[in-house]
């Protein structure tokens, strides 16, 4: 495997790069404390939530863009992007025969099964199209078993005290100059309230596509597990391909009560730039955090980040509730001229409270892939243990791994453990999968299915599969 | 089976191989000899297609087809085995996912279908008799953590899977007890048919006592110097490559 093999490999066309012609409803590019209102006004919101938008403004222009990440990009002019665009359409749509044909052409060529495939795999899809709910299917009949699976927009609506409660509760608009600007201009996003005792009896999914060049995509996902409640919940993104960068600033929180769990599954794969220069991309700033409130609660963040031109990302845990459990499992991979900046942050409060931490890192091409953690325990975190396994493979010679961690302990009662290694894909072991008959690319993916497996576990069955197949398909031709 | 002419073979511009010849018929043993650096190795990896090496003059024929323009695993396919000399340790991938990959590999190539875990771990079951291992080694990622000797009866085991029409089995008796030396030359004995052949190459003569070749050859500095039966490599054990080396 020469380097030139190496280069050949790296060259997977982005296969979702087109754009659909669907007349967009958007504001004109720039942000003012005129434009917050707007967005306010264009979604009919009451008064608590541009009251909210407002504070976070005012509070983001009090802030500088941070740059302690281990990433590099040009200077994003917030002036020059649209904060809300919407797909024209009908206001409430009953079928998927009533949805823009154009969309459902766009979503054929994406793979994916809007409805009649995920009513057959008994998953409710809510179908995220630029900024607006397109299609939320399954509604009812959730609603019927005590769970609200809406969008964002429509829980402001009709569980106002809801969002009012929760809304900023885990990821503050003060946390961070993101997150301020995400608070300020958000779009929609979704919205999940699983009641008391209920355990939601199919996966519900989420995906998630930015169209329209230069719209800012502001997205904020609220979910909410009363005592004694389960969701598993997948998130799944692919991007058209556009020369100007894609900032997407994107804010997840997460709240369990006690005995709660939630599971939240990501597999992201945005258009990564060019892949010769390294030009275009999203850029994917994003927060996540969840807040096991409860006691003996759970909650596992599990992510496939293979897109994306750079990831800024953490998802990460409060565990306050005693016995409470926080997980982060994850795969990032990063090819070309990516860069990757993501980890977990666990922070223990409660008493016994355990967290785990699997991140497994592949760097290929010229990418640049960093792992940043930390693990917190308090002082009041009794007997607070953490498991933390923080794997690289480099593929090549020209990317690099890196690993951050942070273990910042304040009682003695703690057990903590940190794993790290880092490997290299030699040219002798897929030298030794040819000399057997095997390609060079199903080397390459035992390698990296062995790799991955203690990640891939964790996803629900249809997301592991499709996981070893896009892991596949964005090193093609890397190893040749 | 097996016809190399005037092959020359070079690494980072360095010589090697300087116009070896080799003629191998079906149902035969070759054994090939010679000191370190003469060269043996390199015919190995050669003829499996490692691309760090250029053949810069030459052809190697093998069922009368030139294999020279094809890539490592066609050659693999085409029935060309090589056990190698250090095994690779591949972490995470399970010894009998490896095995079956390889096996599919080759029952694909040849129309045939592809067998499913349940089927395939019938056939591995009778297979690892031969390198006289226990089951569990199969669960263990491939090479990783094996003894030296584990790595070497693993390579035969996958020759014993995959049963290939020409083997070429690359120093597998170096650094081996005499135990281990016994099995890899049992995994020798009990596939070799009539239409199949190796070529063996190895430092010493130790293992020409369990395997008895039809050929030795000696190599020295890049090319074959003297060919005989297995009375050549007695002469040699006791008189050493100064006999070669006309020294």
């Amino acid at each position: 495997m020469s380097n030139k093999a190496i280069q050949e490999f790296a060259s997977q066309e982005y296969k979702y790069g087109f754009t659909s012609p669907i007349e967009s409803e958007s504001l004109p590019k720039g942000l003012s404390e005129e434009t917050v209102r707007s967005i306010s006004r264009l979604k009919k919101e009451p008064d608590f939530m541009l009251e909210f938008r407002l504070k976070a403004y005012r509070h983001w222009l009090t802030m500088t863009e941070p740059t302690w990440a281990n990433v590099k990009y040009s200077k994003i002019d917030y002036q020059d992007m649209t904060y809300y665009s919407a797909p024209k359409r009908p206001k409430e749509l009953k079928s998927m025969d009533e949805v823009d044909p154009e969309l459902k052409a766009t979503f054929e060529k994406l793979g994916i099964p809007l409805m009649e495939q995920k009513k057959l795999a008994g998953v409710a899809v809510d179908a995220i199209f630029d900024s607006v709910s397109v299609a939320t299917s399954y509604k009812q009949k959730l609603l019927e078993v005590g769970v609200v699976f809406c969008s964002f927009s429509e829980a402001v609506e009709k569980y106002p005290d809801l969002v009012k409660k929760y809304m900023g509760s885990v990821v503050p608009y003060t946390d961070n100059y993101f997150a301020a600007l995400n608070s300020a201009v958000f779009s929609d996003g979704s919205f999940v309230y699983i009641a008391k005792g209920i355990k939601s009896p199919m996966e519900l999914s989420s995906y998630f596509r930015i169209n329209t060049e230069g719209s800012g995509q502001f997205e904020r996902t609220l979910i909410i597990c009363e005592e004694d409640s389960y969701v598993s919940y997948l998130e799944g993104c692919t991007a058209p391909k556009f020369d100007t960068n894609q900032l997407h600033a994107a804010v997840v929180e997460l709240v369990t009560l006690e005995n709660a769990e939630i599971k939240y599954s990501t597999v992201q794969n945005w258009y990564a730039g060019d892949p010769v220069t390294g030009k275009g991309g999203i850029y994917n700033f994003v927060t996540k955090r969840g807040k096991c409130l409860g006691k003996n609660s759970k909650i596992s963040w599990t992510q496939i980040e293979t897109g994306s031109a750079i990831t800024w990302k953490y998802p990460s845990c409060v565990l306050l509730g005693d016995n409470s459990i926080g997980e982060f499992y994850s795969v990032a991979l990063t090819n070309h001229f990516q860069q990757a900046d993501t980890g977990t942050k666990m922070i223990h409060v409660g008493k016994n409270t355990k967290s785990r931490i699997i991140s497994k890192g592949i760097s290929a091409g010229q990418s640049n892939n960093t792992y940043r953690g930390a693990v917190t325990i308090k002082k009041s975190a009794v007997g607070a243990r953490n498991f933390s396994q923080c794997d690289s493979l480099l593929i090549g010679s020209q990317c690099k791994a890196n690993t951050f961690p942070v273990i910042d302990v304040q009682t003695p009662t703690a057990r903590i453990e940190h794993e790290a290694t880092t490997s290299k894909i030699s040219d002798d072991q897929i030298f030794y999968f040819q000399q057997r008959g095997i390609s060079s690319e199903d080397a390459m993916g035992a390698i990296l299915n062995g790799f991955c497996k203690d990640v891939f576990r964790e996803l629900p069955g249809e997301f592991a599969v499709e996981a070893t197949k896009l892991l596949g398909m964005k090193l093609e031709g890397s190893v040749g | 089976m097996l016809s190399i002419k005037n092959l020359h073979v070079e690494i980072n511009e360095k010589k090697i191989l300087k116009g070896f010849d080799l003629e191998v018929k079906p149902g035969e043993v070759h054994a090939i000899m010679g000191p370190n650096g003469s060269g043996k190795s390199t015919l190995s990896k050669v003829l499996a297609g490692d691309p760090h090496y250029q053949v810069t003059q030459g052809e190697i024929l093998f069922q009368g087809k030139n294999i020279l323009p094809l890539s490592p695993e066609a050659r693999a396919l085409s029935g060309i085995f090589m056990a190698f000399q250090y095994p690779v340790e591949i972490p995470g991938v399970n010894n009998a996912s490896f095995l079956r990959m390889a096996y599919n590999a080759k029952r694909k190539h040849e129309d045939k279908p592809e067998v499913d875990p349940l089927e395939f771990d019938e056939i591995v079951r009778e297979k690892i008799k031969i390198v006289e291992m226990k089951e569990d080694f199969l669960n263990r990622s491939v090479n990783q953590g094996f003894s030296g000797g584990e790595k070497k009866r693993n390579e035969i085991l996958q020759m014993a899977v995959l049963e290939p029409k020409f083997a070429v089995l690359d120093e597998t008796d170096s650094g081996l007890d005499i135990d281990a030396l016994r099995i890899v030359a049992k995994g020798v004995n009990s596939l070799k048919r009539p239409d199949n052949a190796f070529i063996l190459i190895t430092h010493y003569q130790r293992l020409l006592d369990y395997v008895v070749p039809d050929f030795v050859h000696i190599l020295s500095e890049g090319k074959i110097v003297r060919s005989g039966d297995k009375r050549l490599a007695m002469e040699l054990e006791k008189k050493g490559y100064e006999l070669v080396e006309g020294k």
